[in-house]
């Protein structure tokens, strides 16, 4: 009976195209409304690491002040000192372990005429791109031993490689940075995790940087951090080692534990060393450290502006109020049709046969009505990325993937036949005689 | 056999009452063609949707081949429409958008037959209507007397032990009437019960058995008759 359904659905839709388009304008223009702020949050709330989201955690230590939490309640610092990073990094007690920060440098291209331009580097550790599963085009990145070193060695996104170097292999290259040659050992394959959540300071929308470099080199070359640098005391002594040695916080850093049994493990190894700070005169506040999935750290860090989610409420809203619309013209159609409904209560059917038809109509309504307003979102996402075409990270929020179009048509379906169950019910209440009778 | 015994259908709306139908009681045996007639507003309608189940009755009994219609619910009602009753309107009531093949597949749908069937079905009923060579055709292609015989070929598509038609020739000028019910004669001739409601007596007298309704009554014969009797006697 479906496929018969279907084809009563169709040829009516066919017989009342004016009211059947309006239905599915109705639909379209409050899917594309809805889905057009659920696709931007969908993007902003995403987890670009999500298949090793039970493995990874950020290190969070309270070094901060004794009378004054680093956020209300008793919030940890969201980064970690130099002091401390390293020593963790030193004890490699997790499986892996990334300590990074971002800097300023002046990138120097090759050839006459070219400018030089300044650039966002990363330095970090060498677990980063193992840590992160960052893909490679070219070559790998350093090892533990090079960061040790020092080695002035670099890793390029696609783009930079491109822009530098063209499309060739670059790896063994060599890019000035602040007059000081490095060598490229890898070049990174398409990698564009938004947000980026191995560092949620600043704006974490924009993408991640496109060079990166051993993190001792940037320390030993006196480096400053680019990113978020906090301080809950100033630092004893003055000059870039003075900075190293304080309270200040301006690192990221993340461990990798596979198992629950490797977290605890971690946890505890934290609080000893905590304890043992503590011992030194350091650590004033009570023992408060967190592990933090990437999941956890985007909630806590609230990636999702609280606009988006008003946003949200408001287009959620419009979907009903267009929904109100399409219940109004469904029932509209319910009065056009009573003598069909009549009729066909008169030559066998039952209310219930009557629904079936009647829902599988609708459900043609919301499919058509959920591909328009594919057609709307896609409208509604173009538009917000010409409102915000002066941000880089635009692009990235304005991206459907295949999970919003399904969803999409999913909720369009569901909406029209939430719509349309009230008409259908006054459809299937229609006494078989009472139309039958005054024609 | 269609039965129904002291049988009353009452309208109400908040200030009025209104009886259609009062003690109305009658045996339609199988294979009879009952004429019904009676002024506008008779009763005529109501009982005709009664008798084919698209009406609740207020109080009596209905039995359709021994079985009390008044208890059914309304998945049982359907089957039973589907299944023993068929129907012919004044205004044919053909769905538009769809063919001559497909309106009279209609109710072979509901009864659930697979494709072979309804097609053996729909032809032959077609064929007995003479418009087996217009399956293809929409309503509104054809004349008023070709429509009701694509009502009626809808109507026997299922093979119902009863033919319920309300005014089958209001909309046909005389010879499409005529046609029509020649039609009508010749199915209940072949064994189908038809019961007809019509206000043309010419055309009720065509029926073996004339029922005539006033005031939601019934009576064997016109009142006037009865009033007659009485005055002469």
């Amino acid at each position: 009976m479906l496929r018969y359904y279907l084809k009563l659905g169709i040829l009516s839709i066919r017989a009342n195209w004016a009211l059947s388009a309006l239905m599915v304008a109705a639909i379209a223009i409050g899917i594309g409304a809805c889905m057009t702020i659920v696709t931007v949050r969908h993007v902003m709330a995403d987890n670009p690491i999500d298949h090793k989201n039970e493995q990874l955690f950020h290190v969070q230590l309270d070094n901060w002040n004794p009378n004054d939490p680093y956020e209300e309640p008793n919030e940890p610092p969201e980064q970690v000192t130099y002091l401390d990073a390293t020593a963790l990094l030193e004890a490699g007690r997790a499986h892996r372990q990334v300590i990074s920060f971002k800097s300023d440098r002046v990138v120097q291209p090759e050839g006459d005429g070219v400018l030089p331009f300044q650039e966002v580097v990363r330095a970090t550790s060498a677990d980063f791109f193992a840590m992160f599963d960052v893909p490679f085009r070219y070559g790998a990145g350093w090892d533990a031993a090079a960061d040790r070193a020092g080695e002035k060695v670099t890793v390029l996104s696609t783009p930079m490689h491109e822009q530098l170097f063209g499309g060739e292999d670059s790896t063994g290259r060599m890019l000035m940075m602040n007059n000081e040659p490095f060598r490229v050992v890898g070049v990174l394959d398409d990698w564009h995790p938004v947000p980026t959540f191995y560092d949620l300071n600043n704006n974490p929308y924009q993408g991640p940087e496109a060079i990166y470099t051993p993190f001792s080199l940037a320390v030993t070359g006196e480096w400053g951090s680019s990113g978020n640098n906090s301080c809950w005391k100033p630092p004893e002594d003055g000059g870039y080692e003075g900075y190293l040695a304080s309270e200040c916080i301006w690192i990221q850093m993340w461990v990798e534990l596979p198992t629950r049994a490797d977290k605890e493990a971690y946890a505890q190894f934290l609080d000893d060393y905590v304890m043992e700070q503590k011992q030194l005169g350091r650590f004033p506040r009570d023992l408060n450290n967190r592990l933090s999935t990437p999941e956890e750290w985007m909630v806590n860090r609230e990636v999702v502006d609280d606009t988006v989610s008003v946003l949200l409420a408001l287009s959620v809203l419009f979907l009903v109020v267009c929904l109100l619309n399409t219940i109004g013209l469904l029932l509209a159609r319910v009065i056009r049709r009573r003598s069909d409904i009549s009729l066909r209560r008169a030559l066998g059917a039952s209310k219930a046969a009557l629904f079936r038809q009647y829902i599988v109509e609708a459900g043609l309504i919301g499919v058509a009505g959920g591909l328009a307003g594919i057609g709307m979102t896609w409208l509604g996402l173009r538009g917000i990325e010409n409102v915000f075409a002066d941000y880089d990270f635009i692009q990235y929020l304005v991206t459907m993937d295949w999970q919003m179009v399904g969803l999409a048509v999913l909720l369009a379906i569901v909406s029209a036949l939430g719509a349309a169950l009230y008409p259908i019910w006054r459809a299937c209440s229609v006494s078989p005689a009472s139309t039958l009778r005054i024609q | 056999m269609l039965k129904m015994k002291d049988v009353c259908k009452i309208y109400r709306t908040d200030t009025v009452e209104t009886h259609a139908l009062r003690g109305f009681s009658l045996a339609v045996e199988d294979g009879e063609f009952v004429s019904v007639t009676g002024p506008s507003g008779s009763g005529k309608t109501t009982f005709l949707n009664i008798a084919g189940l698209l009406e609740e009755l207020t109080s009596g009994v209905y039995e359709l081949d021994g079985r009390d219609i008044s208890a059914l619910n309304d998945k049982e009602r359907s089957r039973v429409r589907n299944e023993k009753i068929g129907f012919i309107f004044q205004s044919f009531n053909l769905i538009p958008e769809l063919n001559v093949f497909d309106n009279v597949d209609v109710p072979l749908r509901y009864r659930g037959f697979d494709a072979k069937e309804r097609e053996r079905r729909i032809m032959s009923c077609l064929e007995r209507v003479g418009l087996a060579s217009r399956p293809k055709h929409f309503p509104a292609q054809l004349s008023g007397g070709q429509q009701q015989r694509v009502a009626i070929a809808r109507a026997l598509a299922g093979e119902p032990r009863f033919l319920l038609a309300d005014e089958p020739t209001g909309n046909l000028d005389t010879h499409m009437a005529d046609s029509v019910l020649d039609l009508l004669k010749e199915i209940n001739e072949a064994g189908t019960t038809i019961i007809m409601v019509t206000h043309e007596l010419t055309l009720a007298d065509r029926a073996n058995r004339n029922l005539f309704v006033r005031d939601g009554e019934i009576h064997d014969e016109p009142p006037e008759l009865h009033l007659a009797a009485a005055a002469t006697a």
